[in-house]
């Protein structure tokens, strides 16, 4: 098992350097002057030399390749260019809002997703069957953005005087500002260190801030700002493991050990969770774990939707302004997760399943 | 003399499937599935849509009613044949005040050769890059592999994003951007597929034979690795038509006046409490298509696998 894992590793790195580079390519190959998207269309040359000066962007192509992989090593992108912040802070701000949406939506997908593939493969070409498998169908076939568009109109305009109206925008409602946890438990936060920034981290996701907090009507404020998002971010992924939980149940229930162990007599639920179902979540593991890649991409549209300032936005945001240091650092947190998740997915396959490992 | 009529004899004949080509018998298994044939049925009405948008369309995409009676931006849409006596429109009008079912209609001829070019594009490089992979194998296998491994180390549609960003918007860089994050699934399904056909005996009879390795990656390898791509192939229309209306809805796709669906529904969200209409039929078109690719390909995925019988 160690081989294996150090194998896996062995081949995330390489693939990880790769992104990085890539990273760093396409932000000097953007198209257009960071010092006239920031400055104005009208910056004066020295203006602008001055400009790039402060921002290192004077420097040889392999001095900036340098910096990068330093900050890369070190963790730190330097300050935005438009905001004159550390772009570690921006990231503390911004963040948690959809890692917030990501985990809310991905728990969805795997709660609804789930059962409703189960219920699909027990009562294989039944009506049951039919209707999940055309929901889920046509769930994949659905614009993120579009559904989320539909999901605001029928929530915030069609239902918005019954009890079942739902905010379509936002984390909280205008004027809302809970406390910090911390200052709730009356603790005092040093201006710096790593402990404040994981304390601020986790003060910018509303709803585990409030819930830890106490502040419960602020709590299912946040909670009900989060429904329309997470339904809309959730339904992709949804479709996709119930198709993938259907297909490997029905061909779990063919085989030789779910014949075996209804010839000795289990009942028919025994043999669907002892037998069958342990063999099923196998593939359907990597599935949900390869979601990560869709949830991050429609992060993007999700959040434009709905008014959420998260990552997605920010950085679609910044490669618009030229935002250097935010582009940088933002897509090498993002593709670094995505490679680490890759690679937790893979070694939990070998972990389930001895022969992949060979 | 039958004893008893009411018991049919199944014929014998009927129960075999009938010799012919693999596309054929593919074709006939494809047909009984209902899933695969009501994706057909989708996606060939939205091809005709494409094909005949002039003739469906009442209105160019480009012309507009200001000025006329009764025309307004964004107005609901009247149809006569329900009653509305004003001059008919579908769908209603749209922010420009254009004619919107005439835009959806021609929107049809955007994505769906978008749809075909950029997935014929991906499979034509993605196919090379795996054949030559498995083919000559060693340290080249190695570098295009990890290559493939990199852009597929990234979210695709963000990787699209800042593709796009750097050739700038357009429906022509969507294509490439889209291509690119797509090309490395079509290169390892190539790859395995031609590794796994390089040692059968057929292949090893046309090398002994003396055919060059072209020769025989071209006319033995290619053809039997081609059933997982038609798939494959099928599913990524759906994929890059989906990604292409994100790209549109980000404002990175089609430039105006060109209608397309994803920027039409960008173009009006801001009306979607006043005119939802603006919204459902764009998006309803989207659904529609790529439903029927979708469809159309799990339909193939089961005709093409002899072990699946249910």
């Amino acid at each position: 098992m160690t081989g294996y894992i150090a194998r896996r590793i062995l081949i995330a790195l390489p693939v990880l350097a790769g992104v990085l580079l890539v990273v760093f390519v396409l932000v000097r190959i953007l198209p257009g002057e960071p010092c006239t998207a920031i400055l104005g269309e009208r910056a004066t040359p020295e203006a602008c030399e001055r400009f790039n000066e402060a921002n290192g962007l004077n420097d040889s192509i392999i001095v900036q390749l340098g910096i990068y992989a330093q900050n890369v090593v070190t963790g730190n992108f330097g300050d935005s260019i438009r905001f004159s912040r550390p772009v570690s802070q921006i990231l503390i701000e911004r963040l948690p809002v959809t890692l917030e949406l990501a985990v809310a939506a991905l728990t969805l997908a795997v709660v609804a997703g789930v059962p409703l593939g189960i219920l699909a493969a027990q009562r294989h070409n039944s009506a049951v069957d039919v209707g999940a498998m055309t929901v889920a169908n046509v769930g994949v076939s659905m614009p993120i953005f579009w559904l989320g568009l539909l999901l605001a109109y029928l929530f915030a305009i069609v239902l918005g005087d019954t009890p079942f109206a739902l905010p379509a925008s936002g984390r909280l409602p205008p004027g809302v500002r809970p406390d910090a946890f911390w200052e709730v438990w009356g603790l005092e936060l040093s201006e710096e260190g790593l402990a404040s920034n994981v304390a601020e981290f986790i003060s910018n996701m509303e709803i585990v801030n409030a819930a830890i907090s106490a502040q419960w009507s602020v709590m299912w404020l946040a909670i009900k700002h989060l429904i329309l998002p997470t339904i809309a971010l959730a339904t992709i992924p949804m479709a996709i493991i119930a198709r993938m939980t259907r297909s490997s149940l029905l061909d779990a229930l063919q085989r030789d050990f779910t014949r075996t162990a209804r010839a000795k007599g289990a009942s028919e639920s025994r043999v669907v969770r002892q037998h069958a179902l342990r063999n099923a979540m196998l593939p359907v593991v990597t599935v949900i774990g390869l979601q990560l890649g869709a949830l991050l991409g429609g992060a993007v549209l999700t959040e434009t939707v709905f008014g959420l300032a998260g990552i997605g936005t920010a950085l679609f945001e910044a490669i618009n302004a030229r935002d250097f240091p935010i582009i940088q650092g933002f897509t090498v947190v993002i593709a670094a997760t995505y490679v680490i998740v890759n690679l937790i997915v893979d070694i939990s396959y070998g972990y389930l399943d001895p022969r992949v490992r060979l | 003399m039958t004893l008893r009529p009411d018991l049919t004899v199944p014929d014998p004949e009927a129960l075999i499937e009938q010799p012919g080509s693999i596309w054929g018998i593919v074709l006939r298994r494809f047909m009984k599935r209902k899933i695969g044939v009501a994706g057909l049925i989708l996606v060939t009405f939205m091809v005709l849509v494409a094909i005949f948008a002039p003739l469906i369309a009442p209105y160019s995409y480009t012309q507009d009613f200001i000025g006329q009676p009764g025309a307004e931006r964004w107005a609901a849409p009247c149809v006569n044949f329900l009653g509305c006596e004003g001059t008919q429109h579908l769908f209603g009008l749209d922010g420009n005040v254009r004619d919107f079912f005439s835009r959806v209609v021609y929107a049809a001829r955007v994505s769906l050769p978008l749809g075909f070019t950029t997935v014929v594009v991906a499979i034509a490089i993605g196919t090379v890059i795996g054949a030559v992979a498995a083919y000559i194998g060693g340290w080249v296998d190695n570098t295009l592999m990890r290559v493939m491994d990199v852009v597929l180390g990234f979210p695709s549609l963000i990787l699209a994003i800042a593709i796009v960003f750097v050739l700038g918007p357009g429906l022509r860089n969507t294509l490439f951007a889209i291509a690119i994050v797509t090309i490395p699934q079509y290169a390892r399904v190539m790859r395995a597929s031609v590794l796994s056909v390089k040692e059968v005996d057929y292949v090893a009879a046309s090398r002994a034979l003396g055919a060059s390795s072209t020769r025989v990656l071209v006319t033995r390898v290619v053809p039997n690795a081609l059933t997982p791509l038609v798939v494959l192939g099928t599913l990524g229309v759906a994929t890059v038509i989906l990604e292409a209306a994100a790209l549109g809805f980000l404002g990175l796709g089609a430039t105006p006046p060109t209608p397309e669906w994803g920027a039409m529904l960008a173009a009006e969200r801001a009306r979607i409490f006043t005119a939802p209409h603006l919204m459902i039929f764009p998006g309803l078109a989207i659904m529609i298509t790529v439903l029927g690719f979708n469809l159309v390909g799990d339909g193939l995925r089961d005709a093409l696998d002899p072990t699946l019988n249910r």
